[in-house]
């Protein structure tokens, strides 16, 4: 059918040319000499004014780095990243650490602006309503403002830099960092530990319901920069957080490092929702440019009852390799994976999830979306997995793959381990295209062939974006139009 | 005062690569008839039904006009916006999407295709709640994913919901009947019949009496080969009813 042909060839044209956020801002910064080695790591820790055991701890890092080698069994293929090549620290040079959003440049807060994200409260306040976010901007390596601080700390809610946790709160982060993506977990995570550079801190004491939504907005602005942040999240006994990170990155003819580490920890009935709309720049429609993204995303469940889901939206980077994953500690515990990753020109996505069932009577759920448009590759990957002592473990998993004309690709690697005889793990799985017949119906009823995609692929998606907030689920909805169409939205 | 000519087919060559479905096909219906195509299975029904409405994949050579301009250079939608409406023998599931949302979004990009103002939730929910309980549609229905999980005769209804809804100038029904038991093909044609009027035009496709018993036609072609054979009465219907397409399909072998 011509219309569908069309919408194919117009999603092929436009698709990742469409990027938005690709401007760059013209900003000193400071670096640090290229490369990598044992006296980075050092600059990169004196930059944060560390204690030595976080030091020590990172030169650990390195060197078990320095003896391990890139995984391989992702279904992405690029080529091999010169590490060497890279600046491993960079900030806007204002910024050795602003107190209030005075001391901020103003033109980071125009880029912030630009993207769409208000940093001054006053702004958000007057804002629409009920839109109360606090939120946390990484610009490159360095945390260049935190809202909502003082209202948060009434609650008694840490939410600030990482660097700033490690000298506020040094017995917080020494007790958590690492402790569920152990330093040696794996090639992308290690180096992150070695030279991680900011990333948001979140600690919920006891019995508190955060009082707003968390949100990180994540910004790789200088060339040849990888960014690594680091995230960790708390949410004590019987508390409750959700968070929100947003990315984006500006259009470069190189590729770009990301290589992030999350971890999140949920206590004896705690809750933690996390929630991600990842934007990196994905590359022109020849795949030249764009982010790699690298990122080692955990969550324990390690108080009984406790309960961890993941959202995620992933329209961007050249290459994604991302697997948030929940360890079901506790008893009880339940752990959550929504996804909605779409690719398009030749984005390469390898993700997924792992729930690892540890405890007696532990839930999950899977709800995995994968939309290829273009000549893109689209993967899941999962692990569910019971121990011998998780008694009626239960898992619930669904694997929809959407195909947007007929040179892309979806696969399905589903991974299921029982040791224990009374688990109940559930696998369903589809792979559709968006059918001649579906599109020729709505179009019969007057929809252009655009507007005819947007609600098909819209209707797909559903179940997931229902698990976002509000707020954002609306902003999700229009990316997704937009990565796939260029037209509407 | 004469009645005008609201579709008219000129000599229609339909195929898919190497095999010819529809042979020089010509058919005029007027404004405010219902005519019935009647004929036996494979003989291209559908595909002039698909045609008239812009489905692509086929090679076409003739005219279809609708009220006196060609149509053949429009998309699908363009001629929807211009009025045309067809009922489909098969209903499309499109999961996710809310009935009540694919209702909305189709007749406001009609009514803004034309230069029409778009239609206000309360007013538009008015409409719909209207014609739904005329054709016995529930609101669970209109809640639920478009015709996803919906009975054969449920999917019948929500077709001519839709007609309803968008008001077409000129219906195409494609076997309508086909999976309806006696009540549900009562409360399809009534509300077809509803629509009745001076101002629009029917073309009912169906290869059974049974349907023209309850939407009584104005004239009756008789299908076969891919070209319209006889053309006549309702009189005709009930003489395919006793003889059967034999005669059709030998005349032409």
């Amino acid at each position: 059918m011509a219309a569908l042909r069309e919408t194919v060839e117009r999603v092929d044209a436009i698709d990742v040319d469409a990027y938005k956020y690709g401007f760059f801002t013209d900003i000193e910064s400071e670096k640090a000499p290229k490369g990598l080695n044992e006296d980075i790591v050092r600059f990169i820790s004196a930059k944060k004014s560390e204690p030595q055991w976080l030091t020590d701890w990172r030169l650990g890092a390195y060197r078990r780095w320095l003896t391990m080698s890139e995984p391989k069994w992702a279904r992405v293929d690029y080529p091999s990243i010169d590490y060497q090549d890279l600046y491993y620290y960079s900030a806007p040079k204002s910024t050795p650490g602003p107190t209030s959003l005075e001391d901020v440049d103003p033109e980071l807060l125009r880029t912030y602006e630009k993207l769409g994200i208000p940093l001054r409260e006053q702004e958000i306040l007057a804002g629409v309503e009920n839109r109360r976010v606090a939120v946390d901007a990484v610009f490159d390596s360095v945390s260049v403002a935190t809202t909502f601080k003082e209202e948060l700390a009434k609650a008694g809610v840490i939410f600030c830099p990482i660097s700033e946790a490690v000298r506020e709160y040094p017995e917080l982060v020494q007790k958590y960092l690492g402790s569920v993506v152990p330093v040696t977990d794996n090639f992308f995570a290690t180096l992150n530990s070695a030279v991680f550079s900011d990333g948001s801190f979140v600690y919920v004491p006891k019995g508190v319901r955060c009082p707003m939504e968390l949100s990180t907005y994540f910004r790789i602005n200088e060339k040849n920069t990888g960014q690594f942040e680091r995230t960790l999240i708390i949410a004590d006994e019987g508390s409750y957080v959700s968070y929100l990170e947003g990315c984006t990155a500006p259009k470069r003819d190189e590729n770009q490092l990301h290589a992030a580490v999350v971890e999140l920890i949920a206590l004896d009935d705690a809750e933690i929702k996390y929630s991600t709309v990842q934007n990196w720049y994905p590359g022109d429609s020849e795949g030249k440019g764009g982010i790699y993204n690298f990122v080692t995303k955990r969550g324990d469940c390690r108080g009984r009852n406790s309960h961890i889901s993941w959202t995620q939206v992933e329209t961007g980077s050249a290459i994604t390799w991302k697997y948030p994953s929940c360890i079901l500690r506790g008893d009880g515990s339940q752990g959550e994976f929504y996804s909605i990753a779409v690719s398009n020109g030749r984005q390469q996505v390898d993700s997924g999830t792992k729930m690892i069932h540890l405890g007696k009577n532990t839930k999950s759920r899977i709800i995995s979306k994968g939309i290829s448009a273009g000549r893109s590759q689209n993967t899941y990957r999962g692990l569910v997995s019971a121990h011998r002592k998780a008694e009626g473990a239960r898992n619930f998993t669904n694997c929809d793959s959407l195909l947007i004309g007929d040179k892309c690709g979806a696969h399905t690697v589903p991974y299921i381990e029982s040791k224990n005889p009374s688990v109940q793990f559930e696998h369903e799985a589809t792979t559709s295209k968006i059918s001649e017949d579906q599109l020729f119906y709505a179009m019969q009823r007057g929809l252009s062939a655009e507007d005819a995609t947007a609600l098909i692929v819209n209707g797909f998606v559903r179940d997931v974006l229902q698990q976002l907030p509000m707020e954002f689920a609306v902003e999700a909805q229009k990316l997704i139009s937009i990565s796939l169409e260029g037209s509407v939205g | 005062m004469q009645v005008p000519t609201m579709l008219e087919i000129k000599n229609l060559h339909v195929s898919v690569g190497e095999r010819k479905i529809l042979n020089g096909l010509s058919l005029t219906v007027k404004a405010g008839e219902v005519a019935a195509i009647m004929g036996p299975n494979g003989t291209g029904k559908s595909t002039l039904a698909y045609v008239i409405a812009g489905r692509e994949g086929y090679e076409v050579e003739g005219e279809v006009l609708l009220d006196g301009e060609n149509i053949f250079e429009l998309d699908p939608n363009e001629r929807a916006a211009k009025g045309l409406f067809l009922a489909f023998q098969y209903p499309v599931e499109i999961p996710g999407v809310a009935t009540m949302t694919f209702l909305k979004a189709a007749l406001n990009a009609q009514r803004s295709a034309r230069g029409e103002a778009e239609l206000q939730t309360p007013d538009f929910m008015k409409r719909v709640k209207e014609a739904a309980n005329k054709l016995g549609v529930t609101q669970d229905m209109l809640r639920r994913p478009l015709n996803s999980g919906f009975s054969g005769g449920e999917k019948k209804r929500m077709e001519i919901l839709q007609m309803a809804l968008l008001g077409p100038r000129f219906a195409i029904l494609d076997e309508t009947d086909s999976g309806l038991d006696i009540d549900a093909l009562r409360v399809v044609s009534d509300g077809v019949n509803a629509l009745r009027s001076s101002e629009r035009g029917f073309l009912v496709i169906t290869h059974y009496q049974r349907l023209l018993d309850y939407i009584k036609p104005d004239t009756v072609h008789v299908m076969a080969q891919g070209r319209i054979m006889k053309t006549g009465g309702p009189e005709l219907a009930l003489e395919l009813e006793r003889h059967g397409y034999k005669e059709y399909i030998g005349e032409a072998a």
